[in-house]
């Protein structure tokens, strides 16, 4: 009698150790970021998001274990593809996640999705993926890149100025941006101001607003050149008579080089450290405790990633090999996110709030963005409709 | 467009001017007098920058920070000469090209490291923080035109040292000649070193003048670098006068460009299509100028006498 | 008779030694390898040209990148089009590059040393930002190919080690045309000039003759790389026109050993291999790299006359 009981035993012992074994295999995640060059620090803000929240969850995601290869792209997209291609087949990631740039996303895209692996876009949100050419295996948990300068069109259509000039580097995410905020602005635009990328002095192009006497200037422009054109426009002091609304230009990685210069000025973005939800009043606490700064948006992008990748896996129970179960684990999105409501488009871009967010200084002296008011409420991007996955 | 923004225009092309004189000064003479290729220059005007940051950390006032960056800049130029520049004096210019280049990326790493990638900042003294009205109701920032102010003097200075001094005799001589320099018997060495520091120190001044208004990150000095060159190489190698008449027209010529150029465009063009060409043909103007200079005057502008 | 026989076993080992990446490759299961060996053996094309003119020449060309861009926009351009044939897509790539660099060279040309330099440089520059802003090609964020270039029809092009093997059977035959025109006459004019260009106009060369061809055949072939690495990656931007391209090219080609020519192609892999290994394992490499590329500086330099009266 006592035998057959062994037996059982004996036959089930080697599928448990399988499945055990496959339980304990790590979770591979490739993060791919920019960590050199100008565009490091945006590089960093994003690694430390994505960390923290391994950190406050014993290095786990959706139960397993995670190991996570981090990747500089130097944003060079060419060199990108090599290293992805190596995360796919040497290290066999099972999601490739980060990605700051436009470039970059559209250079890996391909391999990435090709080998039916996730890529999932903490930033880079072109509108190349988000209409004819979505995928089943790309997510992107920031925003489509127009969507952000929409909502300070509608902002500035409503509330604000009837002549607005433009300003925006020449390339085409600065494109984007100033198409986005056409959309909903439709006062007079009196001047689209194109400067050079990595330029440092914006002194003509402030004298030219300054002498065309617009209503308010829309400003986008990233990193150093915004630090440059924020400190510029402010010792210009035509910061009274003309407005400065911008994207992507203030933002708690670039507020500790601004400072003074910035504060009071509006910007437009799903996200502020002082948003009051259940998930942001864990995350940006721990994330000041954690790293002795003030998280940006970029930050709670990635840490949303890992809160989006947690989430499904909790679904399928640790398990990546179904690939459709996972993908339709991923597209229910069933996380609190610290920017508030979420949820995934058929385009697997996000349908999102976007609120006006003006920069101050806190109490202890660190300047940091904070919420005026909410401007579009469960936003759309305007591509969704040409993407052919339902 | 108004005579007051063509004004203003050119005013901040002046400013800009100066700002690249001072940086393409130190490297002409380095070129000019000792054939010397420094990629590093660019690195030293980050130097500056971040030296002036944690200065005025230190201190609080930018008045302070001020000559002690400078001092600490000098300091490092000359221990980088010591250690790694002087091997490399009679070397062809490729590898003192390597060398530079591997300078450049320890120092920018090493910001970097000390410092972080996140751009840091340098506010502006309190004393020059106002605009003045200047034409009609545009105003302009009074520490742009201290900006002018310090790259004229400096200017002059060098002008009166290269011209009339024992020392700028010999800087003369050697970028005229500099084997006759050393078979007269002159230290060809100390010359050397202190057009190699003096250089430096331009380009770390510069560095620090310019980080109340731009960025301060790792890796400022590479653009800066490629904008310095075109100076010197529309001046004239080796030519102090060269490097400040052309530092003059880079800036005129580039800030009026931007300013400008799609304007121009929109005469004969849609607004559409002078969007697009406008902002592309003001990002090559300067190398359209160095173009045509080079055409029509292979060794630049005022190449300093003796080469050909 | 030593010096030849030295040079063909180092060419020997070089190029026998990337031949047997993939199948190392192949052996371990890391198929990835063979695209880096791929990515390797496009920019060791690319430094072969710029050894020549550089090397033996003398002529320091800090915009060489801008050739790797003409060929990969060549091949975006003709993929609008929807014709993707190596055989036609190749030899325009070429073509359209010595256009361009005989009319950037004839212009450089008429300058010297850093004057030179620099003119090359502006060139590049003003290429890159004419990509940035040129929209219809992407611009900035570049242009996807929707497919790999094929051989007469032949997908031979799609797999990583197809891909493989035709770069490796192209940069043989950029090594066997460089160092056939290096022994040859012109090669030898060409080197004449870098060592002093006076003496040689008196003798009645034409030195803008000789090196304007040698930078149109530098140029020109250049464009190779360019359409391999838009295969390799799928993918075409400004930024393989970026100024820092054409200065990784020149410590390539000098690294190697200047005017070798076999040397560039040692200098590529031991460049991109630094790049690719020093990245993984340290965040701050350019720590390492920096102090190696000083050594190295002064292992390869030459002593230089003093004076620069002559050429």
């Amino acid at each position: 009698m006592r035998f057959k009981r062994y037996i059982a035993a004996a036959a089930v012992l080697p599928f448990a150790l399988a499945v055990t074994a496959a339980a304990e295999e790590p979770l591979k995640i490739g993060f791919m970021t920019t960590l050199s060059g100008p565009a490091a620090s945006v590089g960093k803000h994003m690694q430390d998001g994505f960390n923290l929240f391994l950190k406050l969850h014993g290095n786990k995601l959706g139960g397993r274990d995670v190991r996570v290869i981090t990747v500089d792209d130097e944003l060079k997209p060419d060199l990108a593809v090599t290293k992805a291609q190596a995360l796919i087949e040497r290290d066999k990631v099972d999601f490739v996640t980060g990605i700051i740039f436009s470039n970059v996303l559209a250079a890996v895209f391909k391999p990435v999705t090709d080998s039916a692996t996730f890529l999932i876009s903490a930033n880079a949100g072109p509108s190349i993926f988000a209409g004819k050419n979505c995928n089943a295996y790309f997510f992107n948990v920031s925003w489509q890149n127009d969507t952000v300068p929409e909502a300070m069109g509608k902002y500035l259509q409503e509330k604000g100025p009837k002549r607005i000039a433009v300003l925006t580097p020449n390339y085409q995410a600065g494109k984007d941006m100033v198409a986005g905020f056409k959309r909903f602005y439709k006062g007079e635009i009196v001047d689209e101001i194109y400067t050079q990328l990595n330029q440092l002095d914006f002194s003509a192009e402030i004298a030219r607003v300054a002498a065309l006497k617009p209503e308010g200037v829309f400003a986008f422009m990233t990193g150093g050149m915004g630090v440059s054109l924020v400190k510029q426009y402010s010792q210009a002091g035509l910061g009274i008579a003309v407005p400065f609304y911008s994207v992507f230009v203030v933002d708690e990685t670039t507020l500790p080089a601004t400072k003074d210069t910035a504060v009071g000025l509006l910007s437009t973005i799903q996200y502020a450290p002082s948003l009051d939800n259940e998930a942001n009043k864990v995350f940006a606490p721990a994330f000041e405790e954690e790293y002795g700064y003030v998280p940006s948006y970029y930050a709670s992008q990635a840490y949303d990633a890992a809160q989006l990748i947690d989430s499904a896996l909790n679904k399928t129970g640790g398990k990546t090999d179904d690939k459709e179960g996972l993908r339709f684990a991923l597209q229910r999105a069933d996380f609190k996110s610290v920017r508030g409501d979420f949820k995934f488009n058929v385009n697997h871009y996000p349908i999102q709030d976007y609120y006006l967010v003006k920069a101050v200084q806190r109490a202890d002296g660190a300047f940091v963005t904070e919420v005026v008011e909410k401007v579009l409420d469960d936003h759309a991007d305007s591509y969704a409709s040409q993407c052919a996955m339902r | 467009m108004s005579s007051a923004l063509l004004a203003v225009q050119v005013l901040n092309g002046l400013q800009l001017g100066v700002l690249l004189f001072l940086i393409a000064s130190g490297l002409t003479l380095v070129f000019g007098v000792m054939n010397f290729l420094n990629l590093a220059h660019g690195a030293l005007f980050m130097v500056g920058a971040y030296l002036a940051v944690f200065f005025y950390q230190t201190s609080g006032e930018f008045f302070v920070a001020l000559p002690l960056a400078l001092i600490c800049a000098v300091g490092l130029a000359m221990l980088l000469e010591a250690t790694v520049l002087r091997h490399f004096y009679t070397a062809d210019h490729l590898a003192q090209l390597l060398a530079t280049f591997g300078l450049i990326l320890i120092l920018n790493d090493s910001a970097k490291a000390i410092w972080g990638s996140i751009p840091r900042s340098l506010p502006i003294p309190e004393l020059l923080d106002a605009s003045i009205p200047l034409f009609g109701d545009l105003s302009y920032p009074v520490y742009r035109l201290m900006v002018i102010a310090v790259g004229l003097i400096v200017a002059a200075a060098l002008y009166y040292i290269v011209q009339h001094t024992r020392f700028g005799m010999l800087v003369r001589a050697g970028a005229a000649d500099g084997e006759m320099l050393a078979a007269l018997g002159v230290d060809v060495r100390k010359l050397f070193m202190t057009v190699l520091i003096g250089g430096s120190a331009l380009a770390a001044l510069a560095g620090i003048l310019a980080g109340p208004l731009i960025a301060i990150q790792p890796g400022m000095g590479d653009t800066v670098l490629i904008l310095a060159f075109v100076v010197i190489v529309i001046g004239g190698a080796g030519s102090i006068r060269g490097a400040f008449i052309a530092a003059l027209l880079v800036g005129l010529v580039d800030t009026l460009g931007r300013s400008f150029a799609t304007d121009f465009f929109r005469l004969f063009l849609s607004p559409a299509t002078a969007n697009e060409v406008g902002p592309a043909v003001a990002s090559i103007l300067i190398y359209a100028l160095m173009a045509l200079v080079l055409a029509l005057r292979p060794a630049g502008l005022f190449p300093a006498a003796g080469r050909t | 008779m030593m010096r030849a026989m030295a040079r063909y076993a180092v060419a020997a080992v070089v190029f026998w030694g990337l031949a047997a990446i993939p199948l190392v490759a192949d052996f371990f299961g890391q198929s990835y390898l063979v695209s880096l060996a791929t990515r390797i053996v496009i920019f060791a094309l690319a430094a072969v040209t710029l050894d020549f003119l550089l090397g033996i020449g003398g002529l320091v060309s800090l915009g060489h990148a801008a050739f790797i861009g003409i060929g990969a926009y060549v091949v975006a351009v003709f993929s609008l089009y929807g014709v993707s044939e190596l055989l036609i897509v190749l030899p325009a790539a070429v073509i359209a590059s010595g256009l361009f660099a005989l009319a950037t060279g004839a212009l450089a040309l008429r300058t010297r040393g850093i004057n030179f330099i620099m003119i090359t440089l502006a060139f590049a520059q003003m290429l890159y930002f004419g990509t940035t802003s040129f929209s219809a090609l992407g611009g900035d964020d570049g242009f996807t190919l929707p497919m790999r270039s094929s051989v007469l029809g032949i997908r031979a092009l799609d797999s990583a080690t197809g891909l493989f093997w035709i770069s490796f059977t192209l940069l043989a035959f950029t090594y066997l045309l460089f160092q056939v025109l290096a022994l040859s006459s012109f090669g030898r004019a060409l080197g004449a000039l870098k060592q002093n260009s006076d003496r040689m106009e008196a003798l009645g060369v034409d030195r803008w003759q000789i090196q304007l061809r040698a930078y149109v055949i530098s140029g020109g072939v250049c464009a190779i790389a360019g359409v391999l690495l838009a295969n390799l990656t799928g993918f075409v931007s400004p930024s393989y026109i970026a100024w820092q391209r054409s200065g990784d090219l020149i410590i390539m080609s000098v690294v190697g050993g200047q005017g070798t020519i076999i040397g560039a192609i040692a200098g590529a892999a031991g460049f991109l291999g630094l790049e690719e290994y020093l990245s993984q394992y340290f965040e701050y490499w350019r720590l390492v790299l920096g102090p190696i590329a000083i050594v190295i500086a002064l292992l390869v330099a030459k002593p230089l006359r003093f004076s620069r009266r002559h050429g």
